[in-house]
C-alpha cells in the first residue's frame, strides 16, 4: 500500500510539475525536504528519548500492570464473550493502554498478537479457521482505530518546531475529540454486537 | 473556558512525569538507570524512521511544489467547503487514511503554510492527534490474524473518523 501512494506521489508530482513548468520548485522541494526530515529527526531524538524512558520506569515498576488490571471491566464490557482468563484479554489491554499514551512502537506489537489471539479463539469455537472476522476482531479494530491518546506527542513536537505560542494548548481539546469518537465507536459497536450475535 | 483548556493542557505532561517517578520509587525501582534503558530504545526507534522520514517527506514536497495538491483540493474542496470543511485541509485528511507517515508531511506543509496556531493549523492539530490510519491499521491487523472479509470493521471506523474531524473543527472554532 505505501508503496504504491509513495511511487504515486512521486510520478503523479513529476509528471505535473513537468506541465505546469515547476521543475526548478519540484527539484528545491525534493532537496529541502530531505534536509528537513533530518532536522525534525533530531527534535524527535529528545522528544521520544524522554517518553520511551519514563515508559520503562512505568513497566519495570508495574504500573503499566496495574493500569492493565483498571481496565479489566472495560474489556469485560466490551468483549464479554472473550473467557475472563484468556491471553487476548491482555493483549487487547495492553495495546489499549499504548494507544492511550501514545506509545505506537509498543501498540502494534501487542494488537498484532491480540488478532491472533482472537481468530484462535474462533477456532476454539467453530472447530477451525474462519476467514471471517469475529464480532470481537471489528470491535476491537473500531477501537484501535477510533484512537484513545491522552497525549499526542508528536504533534506538541512539531507544533513547537513550526514556531506555536503553546504547542500544549491542544491536549484538552484531542482529548474531547478522542472521548467523543470513541463513545461514537462504543455505541456502533455495541449496536452492531447485538444485532449479529451469534 | 479557554484559559482553563490551556492550563490544563500545560500540566499534564510533569504530572505525568512526577506520578511515573513517584510510583517507581515507591516500588524500588531504579528510575534513572531504568530510564535509560528506555531512552536508548526510544533513540532507536527515531533511528529507525529516519530514512521512512525522509522518502515520504521527499515525496510529499515533490507532490506539494507540482502544484498537484492544489488541484486536487481546487476540485474536492468547493464540495467540503459546502460542509463547512476547510479545502485546504482535504488532502491531509484523504492521505491520513492510508499513511500517518505521508499524512505528516503535509501536517508540516500546514504548518508551514499558515501557521501551527491559526484556524486552520488548529484543526489540522487537533485532528491528526484524534485520527488513524484506517486502511493502514486494517490491512495490518486483519493479515495477523488471516482474516480477508472485514464485515463492519470499515463503516465503523469511518463514523468514529468522522466524528472526530467534525469535533475537531467545532473545538477549533472555539479557540
Amino acid at each position: 500500500m505505501l508503496n504504491f501512494i509513495w511511487a504515486f506521489m512521486l510520478i503523479v508530482g513529476i509528471i505535473f510539475g513537468a506541465f505546469t513548468g515547476q521543475m526548478k520548485a519540484i527539484t528545491d522541494g525534493a532537496l529541502n525536504s530531505a534536509g528537513e526530515a533530518v532536522t525534525l529527526c533530531i527534535t524527535m531524538l529528545g522528544v521520544m528519548a524522554l517518553w520511551s524512558g519514563l515508559m520503562e520506569i512505568a513497566r519495570v515498576s508495574g504500573l503499566i500492570a496495574r493500569l492493565t488490571s483498571g481496565l479489566s471491566p472495560f474489556i469485560s464490557f466490551m468483549f464479554p464473550r472473550i473467557p475472563r482468563e484468556h491471553k487476548a484479554r491482555d493483549y487487547i489491554s495492553t495495546n489499549i493502554i499504548a494507544n492511550i499514551l501514545g506509545l505506537g512502537w509498543a501498540c502494534t506489537p501487542a494488537g498484532l498478537k491480540a488478532m491472533e489471539e482472537l481468530s484462535q479463539l474462533e477456532k476454539e469455537r467453530t472447530g477451525r479457521h474462519q476467514t471471517v472476522a469475529s464480532n470481537e476482531m471489528c470491535t476491537f479494530l473500531i477501537l484501535n482505530i477510533s484512537s484513545l491518546q491522552l497525549i499526542p506527542v508528536n504533534m506538541i513536537v512539531y507544533r513547537t518546531q513550526y514556531g506555536s505560542a503553546d504547542g500544549t494548548a491542544i491536549i484538552m481539546p484531542a482529548i474531547i475529540v478522542t472521548l467523543f469518537s470513541t463513545i461514537i465507536a462504543i455505541i456502533y459497536c455495541k449496536l452492531k454486537d447485538r444485532r449479529i450475535s451469534c | 473556558m479557554l484559559d482553563a483548556l490551556a492550563n490544563l493542557s500545560s500540566i499534564i505532561i510533569p504530572a505525568i512525569i512526577f506520578y511515573i517517578i513517584a510510583y517507581g520509587l515507591m516500588n524500588k525501582c531504579n528510575v534513572y538507570e531504568v530510564f535509560i534503558v528506555g531512552a536508548k530504545d526510544g533513540l532507536k526507534t527515531v533511528f529507525g524512521i529516519v530514512p521512512t522520514l525522509i522518502a515520504l517527506m521527499v515525496a510529499v514536497g515533490v507532490l506539494r511544489t507540482s502544484g498537484f495538491l492544489n488541484f486536487l483540493g481546487e476540485l474536492i474542496g468547493p464540495l467540503a467547503d459546502k460542509i463547512g470543511f476547510p479545502a485546504a485541509l482535504v488532502p491531509m485528511t484523504l492521505v491520513k487514511m492510508f499513511s500517518a507517515s505521508a499524512a505528516t508531511g503535509l501536517v508540516l506543509d500546514i504548518f508551514k503554510t499558515y501557521g501551527p496556531d491559526s484556524y486552520i493549523g488548529l484543526i489540522t492539530s487537533i485532528m491528526m492527534s484524534c485520527t488513524e490510519t484506517i486502511f493502514y491499521t486494517m490491512s495490518v491487523y486483519f493479515i495477523a490474524a488471516k482474516v480477508t472479509k472485514t464485515r463492519y470493521t470499515l463503516a465503523g471506523a469511518l463514523i468514529s473518523t468522522f466524528a472526530s474531524i467534525f469535533a475537531s473543527i467545532f473545538l477549533a472554532g472555539l479557540m
